[in-house]
């Protein structure tokens, strides 16, 4: 039991990283990633918003859902639940941390239409995972995007003074680095 | 005129993935195969027009307060439409694409579109410009996707078309290659238009001196 669950956090986090291998929340992946610090703080708002939405989504789901027979109304109820922990997040960081909250700026409420957040919702519904197996997944997959923003960040920051064609400039190049990084995400497909 | 440009300013002005940079999640993921490519950007066209034509319709009763609700409610109806008929009508390709088919609902161009465009223009205006960024999106992953299958597999739409005796990179099917093939025409983007505002400029500053030439004269 318990190294089933230890397979599922390693390779939530390494081998199917949502942002390099699943593509799952690539605006906040290139919005945020210009500085360290900010990467940061969005790495946690995210971990903390994606872990609830795990356990939340799948409440909603096996309890009240598929009783009810109301399957179709899936993304819509999956969404509200985002809509409304995003709001309480933000208020929580507003209260506690108002540098943080600005330097999120944008960022914050953007989480709302994060694929990962939807993405790790219906996941676990497609996966067939029971409630630990989601909790686990669900923060698993977090830790694994925090990761790879984090890291990305900490490359970009260094690319911001490397003399770069004019061309590659602001995106192309944020995105090729991004593609050098997620090949070196392959790497761990082996570790599964 | 007005509907004409609304329309092809999504096909290349303000292309939603060459240029903004928008909605590259699911760009990124299903690229791998240009058949994947054509379905999921049709999909979002279906969502984008039907959504964009809907809030559009709705601006005038829509409170300024609630409005993101409402534009989520109404892009998820569709998307859940989307995703039905697929499943209906073609089960192979949606098991594929399952999960992407459903993310479309947090596909930034439709709520770029819906705030930007159809929340402050007529019905009719609405529905060019969310046809033309459709298409525009269509076509950036169409394109995608046509480089990524012959690199990346040696085929176009299943059918082999690279010599037998080719080495497939292995690469451009799998996440980096994504990464590389979007970033680099991202690039091929800036430069062309680069070189075309270069273009306009010496044009203009020609225009500019033949002027200032004429009126010496007269002076």
């Amino acid at each position: 039991m318990a190294g089933h669950l230890l397979i599922l956090l390693v390779s939530s986090i390494f081998v199917d990283n949502y942002l390099l291998s699943r593509f799952l929340g690539e605006c906040p992946f290139l919005g945020v990633s210009k500085k360290v610090e900010t990467a940061m703080g969005m790495s946690v708002a995210v971990i903390f918003v994606m872990t609830m939405t795990g356990v939340i989504s799948y409440v909603v789901q096996t309890y009240i859902l598929v009783p009810l027979g109301l399957e179709y109304l899936q993304i819509i109820a999956f969404i509200v639940i985002i809509a409304t922990l995003v709001q309480f997040t933000e208020m929580v960081i507003k209260k506690t941390s108002p540098t943080l909250y600005q330097a999120l700026g944008i960022y914050l409420p953007l989480i709302t239409t994060n694929c990962a957040v939807l993405g790790v919702a219906l996941l676990n519904v497609q996966m067939g995972y029971n409630l630990i197996d989601s909790i686990v997944y669900s923060f698993g997959s977090a830790v694994g995007f925090a990761f790879a923003l984090v890291s990305y960040a900490g490359i970009r920051e260094r690319l911001a003074f490397a003399p770069i064609p004019k061309t590659l400039e602001g995106f192309p190049s944020a995105l090729i680095g991004a593609g050098l990084l997620s090949l070196a995400f392959l790497g761990f497909r082996g570790l599964v | 005129m007005g509907y004409w440009n609304d329309f092809t300013k999504g096909i290349w002005r303000e292309n939603p993935t060459f240029k903004m940079v928008v909605g590259i999640c699911a760009t990124l993921a299903v690229s791998n195969a240009v058949a994947n490519g054509i379905a999921m950007g049709l999909a979002t066209t279906f969502v984008l027009v039907g959504s964009c034509v809907i809030i559009s319709a709705l601006r005038k009763f829509t409170p300024e307060k609630i409005r993101m609700p409402i534009f989520v409610v109404c892009i998820a109806t569709f998307t859940t439409i989307v995703s039905m008929i697929m499943n209906a009508y073609l089960p192979s390709l949606y098991n594929v694409m399952k999960l992407y088919i459903s993310l479309i609902v947090v596909n930034c161009i439709i709520m770029a579109r819906a705030e930007s465009f159809a929340s402050k223009n007529p019905v009719s205006n609405s529905f060019f410009d969310a046809l033309g960024m459709g298409l525009g999106y269509t076509m950036a992953l169409v394109i995608i996707s046509i480089i990524r299958e012959i690199l990346g597999s040696g085929t176009f739409l299943g059918l082999q078309v690279m010599p037998v005796n080719y080495q497939p990179v292995l690469m451009m099917v799998l996440p980096p290659g994504a990464f590389l093939t979007l970033g680099l025409l991202a690039g091929l983007a800036k430069f062309i238009d680069t070189k075309a505002a270069e273009r306009k400029k010496a044009s203009k500053e020609r225009v500019i001196l033949g002027g200032r030439a004429s009126s010496d004269i007269t002076g």
